[in-house]
């Protein structure tokens, strides 16, 4: 199977050409990739619900134990005839639905093709990094298709909320793959399913999972991305936000659950969002007169349904979820490409507006009748068949299961009553409107409608082929197997019984909401309405950024600089309280040379602090320096003390050129200056005794003798570098890598620092040119300005410098 | 040091064939108000081509005495300097035709390259070999490869100085250069 998830982007990279060339003919191009796809699939059907599900593997970064890996078993398979089979159906539906010549088609047919593939990936993948992988590839195929060119301010809106939800919720579900994975010590699902691993870190795992597959599958409080992706166009809408993408997150809780079944953490947050989801979906759906916002409230009610047979972890509730899984995709996609063609056809979705299009398209409204009567869970259709399993599934368990039974029984009266919202209100003929003028589908497109339609009829016929798939996933389950089969007639049983009462009831709430739903919309409060809850939360962190970036990012240069001290003196230092040892005995020096020139840096270290004029402090930083290159020299160190100096000469012409700029004498007089100079000083003294005091510590922890790397680094320089100098064998060879990042580093900063200074050139002689700006000293604060900001960006380069002689 | 003169389209007789023809130091117009000095701008120029070779040198001996590419680099940014202080930004451009930016970019290349020529090989990256030639006046001459990756590092080095002196220097010449030039050019 690895081969066609390639084939899928390979050819998603090709299309931009062929649709350049041929126009929308890339759609069915596109579309060859899953259709070959489902037919290599299907031949491979018996091996899939063998024993033994095939496995493939690639090794990516073997080193690291990153190996992608599929394994093509029963779950993958029911999701491989939605991604690939609706994939196919969509890309066809859109070969007619898109305009010749639409600037969209190659961006889009590139993307649902990528779209695809990295479905086929994700539902195919046995080993947690690639799935990840592939959920987030789906997420960012999502965003731009619904972004589209972003031209309206509601297509950005719409994309960046889907954007953020499901991959923030994708980051957390990392985490939780990440410990599960640790926490099991494989990496492969399959092996963490077969032995699951317990615990505290395992729960939290879940939960973590939970929050990706929550948020990808659009359930409370994360739903409203879903309604508003349907700024996107239909086809991609019927595939991405009704069959395959939202399909992830309970694909993600599928493959989990028979782990976790019995998980509190992990059944009770998914029966009691899903119940919620389901209600207020359907209730949501009773409320829109948009088409297409209907079926998508619909969607996230129905995915609610999955979420919540999942929860329950029994061998039935699995049946009738894969069932279910299998039932949603085709009729919600069908049902979404119907709304495709009246919205082209007519140029309204508006259910107040349509009127008379079932007597003037009567195939399209029967095909589109078989997939609403499958959603309201109508003999004899698929959705029906589901809904009598999961039924079954809940009628016989305990209190907690009659419970669920009753809130699944109060959601599926609202998908009835939806469904009958949406039949009525796409195709009957109203009394007080005209009905609207429009020409006849084409039959490619009507096709495309039927296939999943009729397919959505077949299947609950033909059990033999149905069961042994659905049963497949099931058997996943630790629960031994009950003695039910799947059947559309068992005889007058509970589930027939309750079967009948929720369509009556349905129907009843059908006739019932124009009057009913107006006096209960808008009962829950504010504060707890998930849209509104969503826009706080990214203004919130709008906020938080403001205010963490306005006070660090102050402009000033001694806040910087006080920052970085403070935060070095407390981190490390914090370390260091914890478990110091000071050395035995104190050495105050090595060599009596030593001592003159430790005066000579301390003294002119003092005087810097005292000088009054800029250039005396640069000169006497210069002496500082000088006297450390000659501590080297003393020391031995020649190669350290020739970049030394080099180094400090270097920074002290650079200094002075700056420096002309400058008055020549530091401030004193200004009042403000000298309020917080206390706290300059207090920070400058304790970092270098800070650093001082570190350094006795590092040095004096050191083994007696050479260390075992310095040794190993002289017997070899010669012979393996071919350098006798030890230190330039370990810049140019041993430590080569280092130095290649080190001077990377170099030229990133001279560049960065040179973009500064021709910027800034630029703004002055902006500035000089407008009259009003004679002075431009006058407009810079005395303290921490751009100059001086320029050399403290060039300055900071110099320690770089100084860190590769260092090492 | 100065322009070459191959652009010259009538043939030089031959009585004048070793007369100058550039002038050797600025012109008056060209240096833009910099503060000359003759004796600082003459010895500056007399050292210059010195102290190239020391870099050079230390460039080379870095293999087995005090040096390396980095060294090297700084005294070769410091010959640089020297010619900058002499005569400002003019003086610098006469120095060095080369955009700094690129003999950054060819140092950074350079080391790059020496790093993944090795994998070409089916070695590590930055693993390093050494051949030993017989060179007849030389003697023998030992070569090795991480030699380039000092020279990367050299010439990213120079480049850095130059382009350090081109920007930061000009930048804080009473705006005097940058009006006319830099702004242009960026």
């Amino acid at each position: 199977m690895l081969i066609a998830i390639a084939a899928h982007l390979v050819l998603a990279a090709l299309l931009p050409l062929i649709a350049r060339r041929w126009g929308k003919v890339a759609f069915l191009v596109g579309a060859l990739a899953p259709a070959a796809t489902l037919g290599y699939a299907l031949t491979g059907t018996g091996r899939a619900l063998g024993g033994d599900p095939p496995a493939e593997s690639v090794a990516w970064a073997p080193d690291i134990g990153l190996e992608f890996t599929t394994r093509f078993d029963a779950l993958s398979l029911i999701m491989i005839l939605l991604v690939s089979g609706i994939g196919a159906v969509v890309l066809c539906y859109y070969f007619f639905y898109a305009k010749p010549d639409d600037p969209s088609t190659a961006r889009n047919s590139a993307l649902l093709t990528m779209f695809a593939g990295a479905m086929l990936g994700l539902v195919l993948a046995d080993d947690i990094i690639s799935l990840y992988l592939f959920w987030e590839l789906t997420t960012v195929c999502s965003f731009l298709l619904v972004g589209g060119d972003g031209t309206t301010k509601k297509l950005r809106r719409s994309a960046t909320q889907a954007l953020l939800v499901t991959a923030s919720g994708g980051l957390a579900m990392l985490l939780g793959l990440i410990l599960l994975g640790t926490a099991a010590g494989t990496f492969r699902i399959s092996e963490i399913i077969a032995d699951p691993p317990s615990g505290s870190v395992v729960t939290a795992a879940a939960l973590l999972i939970l929050l990706g597959a929550l948020t990808k599958s659009a359930q409370v409080p994360f739903h409203p991305w879903l309604p508003g992706a349907m700024v996107a166009p239909t086809p991609v809408s019927a595939y991405l936000h009704a069959a395959a993408m939202v399909k992830a997150g309970v694909y993600l809780v599928a493959r989990f659950a028979p782990a976790f079944a019995d998980l509190p953490a992990w059944w009770i947050p998914i029966v009691v969002l899903g119940l919620w989801t389901m209600v207020l979906g359907g209730f949501r759906a009773l409320r829109e007169h948009d088409l297409k916002t209907l079926l998508a409230y619909g969607t996230v009610s129905q995915l609610g349904f999955l979420m919540v047979l999942l929860g329950v972890g029994t061998w039935i509730s699995a049946l009738a979820d894969a069932t279910l899984i299998l039932a949603h995709g085709l009729f919600k996609s069908a049902l979404f490409l119907t709304v495709g063609i009246i919205d082209k056809r007519t140029g309204t979705r508006d259910i107040r507006e349509l009127s008379g299009l079932g007597r003037r398209w009567p195939m399209l409204a029967i095909f589109a009748t078989l997939a609403v009567l499958s959603m309201a869970g109508f003999p004899p259709l698929l959705g029906f068949l589901g809904k009598e399993v999961a039924l079954e599934a809940l009628l016989h368990g305990d209190a907690k299961d009659l419970l669920l039974l009753a809130g699944v029984a109060i959601g599926s009266v609202f998908t009835v009553a939806y469904s009958l919202r949406f039949l009525t209100g796409a195709f009957r003929t109203r009394k007080d409107a005209e009905p609207i003028p429009a020409t006849q589908p084409g039959v490619g497109m009507s096709t495309m409608v039927a296939l999943p339609a009729i397919a959505g009829l077949v299947l609950p016929f033909a059990t033999t082929v149905l069961e042994p798939l659905v049963a497949g996933y099931a058997d996943g389950y630790v629960a031994r197997r009950p003695s039910y089969e799947l059947g559309l007639w068992h005889g007058i049983t509970g589930p027939l019984v309750l079967s009948a009462v929720i369509l009556l009831l349905g129907y009843g709430l059908f006739r019932a909401a124009p009057v009913l739903v107006p006096k209960l919309s808008g009962w829950v409060p504010g504060p707890l309405q998930a849209q509104r809850g969503y826009r706080y939360s990214v203004a919130g962190l709008e906020w938080v950024s403001h205010a963490v970036t306005g006070r660090l990012q102050a402009g000033s240069l001694p806040t910087y600089i006080g920052v970085i001290l403070v935060v070095m003196v407390l981190v490390p230092g914090g370390g260091l309280l914890a478990g110091v040892e000071w050395p035995d005995e104190l050495r105050w020096f090595d060599s009596w040379l030593q001592l003159p020139l430790a005066i000579l840096v301390v003294a002119a270290t003092f005087t810097v602090v005292l000088a009054r004029r800029r250039l005396t402090a640069v000169l006497l930083t210069g002496a500082v320096g000088y006297g450390i290159g000659a501590l080297f020299i003393v020391d031995g160190g020649s190669d350290l003390a020739l970049a030394q100096f080099l180094v400090e000469t270097l920074t002290l012409v650079v200094f002075v050129f700056v420096i002309r700029r400058f008055p020549p004498r530091f401030i004193e007089e200004r009042h403000f200056i000298r309020k917080d100079r206390w706290i300059k000083a207090g920070i400058s003294v304790v970092a270098g005794l800070f650093v001082a005091v570190v350094a006795v510590l590092v040095s004096a922890s050191r083994e007696p003798g050479m260390p075992a790397a310095s040794t190993a680094y002289i017997e070899n320089a010669e012979a393996e570098t071919g350098a006798s100098n030890v230190v330039n064998a370990i810049i140019v060879d041993f430590r080569a890598f280092d130095t290649i990042g080190e001077i990377a580093v170099l030229a990133v900063a001279a560049t960065g620092a040179a973009s500064l200074v021709l910027a800034r050139a630029r703004s002055r002689s902006a500035h000089r040119d407008s009259p009003d700006d004679d002075q431009a000293g006058r407009s810079e604060p005395p303290d921490g300005d751009s100059p001086e900001s320029t050399v403290g960006a060039r300055t900071a380069t110099e320690p770089t410098e100084a860190t590769e002689v260092n090492r | 040091m100065t322009a070459g003169q191959d652009d010259q389209e009538q043939p030089v007789p031959w009585t004048q064939w070793d007369a100058p023809r550039d002038r050797w130091l600025m012109s008056d117009d060209a240096c833009n108000g910099w503060p000359r000095s003759l004796l600082l701008e003459v010895c500056a120029r007399i050292v210059f081509p010195t102290v190239l070779m020391v870099s050079v040198y230390l460039l080379f001996a870095g293999h087995h005495d005090a040096g390396g590419g980095f060294s090297g680099g700084l005294v070769a940014g410091l010959a640089f300097v020297l010619r900058y202080m002499a005569g400002g930004s003019a003086e610098l451009a006469a120095a060095i035709r080369i955009h700094p930016p690129v003999v950054i970019g060819a140092g950074l290349t350079l080391a790059v390259v020496t790093a993944l020529v090795p994998a070409l090989f089916g070695e590590t990256v930055l693993a390093s070999a050494q051949w030993t030639l017989d060179v007849p006046v030389l003697g023998e001459l030992k070569i090795a490869t991480n030699l380039f990756l000092d020279i990367g590092v050299y010439l990213l080095i120079v480049g850095v100085v130059v382009d350090l002196l081109r920007t930061v220097g000009a930048g804080t010449e009473k705006g005097v250069m940058l009006d006319d030039e830099e702004v242009e050019r960026t």
